[in-house]
């Protein structure tokens, strides 16, 4: 599996979409940072970005470059290696790279900026292990779609409808049964909700971080005694895990059932 | 080495292979023919485990392959089209290959027989479709495999590079292996190999040499022999 | 072991001593001559109910504590010209019929309370229907849990001309408590996790509070019903928690509040039937809320503030704005500064349409900054429909005013 990585990884280290990745990044950082010179601002602006880029940008990479190495797959199919061992391998070859444009990108910009003189620092970690979680989440998932559809088009345009809902869709028929519910206690429903959304699970996490007053305040006991303790961080870290971990486990099923 | 029982496949309600009972033994040249979507890419699929069985079985050695893949070891598989990452060159492939699968003793060999060696530094995405085809043979036959199976193997290639491989695969026949190819081609057919198993529409029509086919059909050359069968099966 | 010395001061200086009255400060207290000066030597005295009615000096020293196990009030004091300095007063009785204080003035002018060290009192300090004094560089330590039982710091009742001066004062039920008090300032007090609020003002006018810091109480300030209140250089943090806020105005007119910073609060300011407040030079930083409007509030007026990090910045009740709200720094802002005078060039909107849903639906806020709910501030923010029209900063800055 580990030459499987190695040499996905060094393909795709390779490949101008990765450094436009890591030059979009780094650009990014440095706009945020010399452009503003605050680096509180900038994590939050950073955080709005990572949630829905790493996401869409691992789904559409993740699938794409599944399509594209149809046949180089095939060619490795006829060794003698497990077949889950080059899904695994190319799985983790594309998240790692993807993660390292993000890491690097966006950490030398900041580096050069001095955040480790900065109280952030914390706040800027988290956020770049949510995006490397979320850059592995979302490249599973498409991993197995690729996986489940062998036309690209529709494999494609599942995809793209998958990164909505978790992105757009979903919170927007949780916010709209919030409002309808009104009148009934809501806020176990509220935190059970979140848990089914890896997207909604890395922003609370992060707001466990950056707005915890404003999560404290308004709401009743349940969310207090969640928020307010470790355990919220652990069990939403835990379940951000289990995000990742299900689907590379079902990549290894879904392939072992498949045809090439 | 192969022993194929009652094997079935079907993709959604199209049904590719309808239990096929084969057997392959230890050495020699076995073509398989068939009009295109007759399953003959199917079946070498199926024996490298890349294709799943709805029913039956496939042995190897005497040891079903379902769920395995250390048999794969004892075959090279030369693909019917070479599609490789865009971005590695050619002898990064090749280094790559050698680096998974250990056991590449023919390379520099091949490499001086298909005249690749000025392509090696070339990426794989640029490379010509006979190149290509050059690359994806040295890739199958540079492991030293009991069993060579070999999809259309001769798509592309220049006339003297075909003559070559035709050597190539008699020189691998000599040193006592099992070689199946799937091809169109019936001159080639008709110099290389030792027996036929012609499918069609998922069934067996004919298992056996060439001269036995002649006999059968009455004819004297194997292009009508084959055309034969087809009209039988379509009256 | 319990010894002490009583010096009667006469006038002009002089000292005479005066034998003690079998250990006890109320007897050695009921034998002194008004003007005395009574010294208080170190140890523990097991006393409640001293009754000071003319006026003393009365000075402690390190380690002289007086301790009412509990039963009723430490001193009553219903004289002029008393100061009581250097003491450690511990356990007050609890009641729920009686006020019970450590110190308990009633109807008294010019007086001194300072270095006094309360450990588990009801009340510290409860002051009725007094004029004239100072309350200064006292500590005080309660163990309130809960509001009901417990009884507040600095308790003044109709009052005026008070100076409460460096105190500190952690876990009451509040930690200062003014009630028709008047011309009074409040400086340099620390209150620190007080069960309901650090500072509580009712009907109260004319008074200022200047450079206190206000830390995790229940509810922050509470100033109600008052008028012409100045409020400079406060820190108000940490208050957090259901309906919890660093300042609370209700029914506030003409008030100033200036220069304070208000950080880590659920809601840093909410404003509640309140009018003329001028809010200037102040910086809300990491609040849920930094300013919530509820009710009637009008002429209000807001410049030279610091939004920064705030989930929401302003939060509005109703569709029409009499407030202004031009010339602040939001840390929010996106737009530009063209011809570089520091003011961006398009105006910024600081109300969301999701503070208003999270006010309808407290839940919905597990969807902050979820790009649904961007979405959803964008397309109010191109064409409101539920925030007044006009309510926006005409003049907003580009860098936080220092």
């Amino acid at each position: 599996m580990f030459k499987i990585l190695k040499y996905s990884f060094y393909d795709l280290m390779r490949s101008r979409w990765s450094y436009l990745y890591f030059i979009f990044y780094l650009l990014l950082g440095l706009i945020l940072l010399f452009l503003n010179r605050d680096v509180s601002k900038a994590v939050i602006t950073l955080l709005n970005i990572i949630l829905v880029l790493t996401p869409l940008i691992g789904t559409l990479f993740g699938i794409i470059y599944f399509y594209n190495s149809k046949e180089f797959t095939e060619l490795l199919l006829a060794q003698p290696i497990k077949r889950s061992h080059i899904f695994w391998g190319q799985y983790f070859g594309i998240s790692l790279s993807l993660s390292l444009s993000l890491v690097l990108g966006l950490g030398i910009p900041f580096l050069a900026y001095g955040i480790f003189q900065s109280t952030e620092i914390f706040n800027f970690m988290t956020l770049l292990l949510i995006g490397a979680m979320l850059t592995f989440i979302f490249v599973a998932l498409a991993f197995n779609l690729a996986l489940i559809f062998d036309d690209k088009i529709k494999g494609f345009g599942v995809a793209i409808l998958t990164w909505l809902s978790f992105a757009v869709i979903y919170d927007g028929i949780f916010l709209v049964l919030l409002l309808v519910f009104n009148d009934y206690p809501l806020d176990r429903f509220a935190l059970g909700a979140t848990l089914f959304n890896p997207i909604d699970l890395s922003r609370i996490l992060i707001l466990l971080k950056l707005d915890i007053s404003a999560l404290l305040g308004y709401t009743g006991a349940v969310f207090q005694n969640f928020f307010g303790t470790n355990l919220g961080i652990i069990l939403t870290f835990t379940l951000l895990n289990l995000w990742i971990i299900i689907p590379v486990l079902a990549i290894k099923v879904i392939s072992k059932h498949k045809d090439f | 080495m192969i022993s194929i029982k009652k094997l079935h496949k079907k993709y959604g309600k199209l049904e590719v292979l309808k239990s096929i009972d084969l057997n392959f033994e230890d050495s020699g040249i076995h073509t398989i023919l068939g009009p295109n979507g007759s399953g003959k890419t199917t079946l070498m699929k199926a024996i490298l485990g890349m294709v799943i069985p709805n029913d039956g079985s496939i042995e190897f050695n005497n040891k079903p392959i379902l769920g395995e893949w250390e048999y794969r070891k004892d075959i090279a598989y030369l693909p019917q089209i070479a599609h490789f990452p865009q971005n590695l060159k050619v002898q990064e492939l090749l280094n790559m290959l050698k680096d998974i699968r250990p056991g590449a003793v023919r390379e520099a060999e091949l490499i001086s027989l298909f005249q690749i060696k000025p392509f090696l530094n070339k990426k794989l995405g640029n490379l010509s479709g006979g190149t290509a085809q050059k690359v994806n043979i040295i890739i199958a036959l540079m492991f030293d495999s009991p069993l060579i199976l070999m999809d259309e193997p001769t798509v592309g290639l220049d006339p003297i590079s075909l003559i070559r491989l035709k050597k190539l695969i008699l020189d691998e026949k000599s040193k006592g292996k099992l070689i199946l190819i799937t091809t169109h081609i019936i001159s080639f057919v008709e110099e290389v190999s030792d027996r036929i198993v012609f499918i069609l529409d998922g069934n067996i029509y004919f298992n056996g040499t060439i001269d036995t086919l002649k006999k059968q059909t009455n004819q004297k050359n194997l292009e009508n022999a084959i055309a034969n069968i087809l009209e039988k099966t379509n009256v | 072991m319990l010894l002490f010395i009583i010096v009667s001061i006469a006038e002009a200086g002089n000292v005479n001593s005066t034998v003690m009255f079998n250990h006890s400060i109320r007897l050695t207290i009921l034998n002194s001559q008004p003007g005395d000066t009574v010294f208080v030597e170190s140890g523990t005295f097991f006393e409640n109910e001293i009754r000071v009615d003319k006026p003393l000096t009365i000075i402690g020293t390190k380690g002289t504590i007086i301790d009412a196990e509990e039963k009723s009030f430490i001193f009553e004091i219903t004289a002029d010209s008393v100061s009581i300095l250097s003491l450690t007063l511990n356990n007050v009785g609890r009641s729920y019929t009686k006020d019970y204080a450590a110190i308990h003035a009633s109807g008294i002018n010019n007086f001194l309370f300072e270095n006094i060290t309360f450990n588990n009192p009801f009340f510290a300090f409860h002051i009725e229907k007094s004029k004239n004094g100072i309350i200064r560089n006292n500590t005080i330590y309660g163990n309130a849990v809960v509001e009901y039982n417990s009884g507040n710091g600095i308790h003044l009742w109709h009052s005026s001309n008070i100076e409460v001066v460096n105190n500190n004062i952690y876990q009451m039920r509040d930690g200062i408590y003014f009630e028709f008090v008047k011309h009074c300032k409040v400086n340099g007090n620390i209150s620190k996790n007080n069960v309901r609020y650090g500072l509580h003002f009712m009907f109260s006018n004319d008074d200022e509070y200047n450079d206190n810091i206000f830390e995790n109480n229940g509810a922050g300030v509470a100033v109600m019903f008052s008028k012409r209140i100045y409020m400079r250089n406060n820190i108000f943090e940490l208050n957090w928690g259901t309906a919890s806020y660093g300042l609370l105005l209700k029914e506030i007119n003409d008030a100033e509040i200036t220069d304070n910073k208000f950080s880590k609060n659920t809601i840093g300011v909410n404003a509640e039937g309140s009018n003329r407040v001028n809010f200037e030079r102040n910086t809300f930083v990491n609040n849920g809320w930094a300013i919530r409007f509820l009710g009637a509030c009008y002429a209000n007026k807001l410049q030279h503030n610091n939004f920064m990090y705030n989930a929401f910045d302003i939060a509005y009740s109703g569709n029409i704005n009499g407030n202004q709200f031009d010339g602040n720094y939001w840390s929010e802002y996106t737009g530009y500064d063209l011809n570089k005078d520091n003011i961006g060039d398009i105006p910024f909107r600081p109300v969301k349409l999701f503070s208003y849903v999270v006010s309808q639906t407290p839940e919905t806020i597990v969807l902050l900054r979820s790009l649904f709910v961007d979405i959803l501030n964008y397309s109010e923010k191109v064409s409101p429909i539920f925030t007044p029209d006009n309510l926006k900063d005409n003049l907003p800055l580009m860098h936080p005013s220092p």
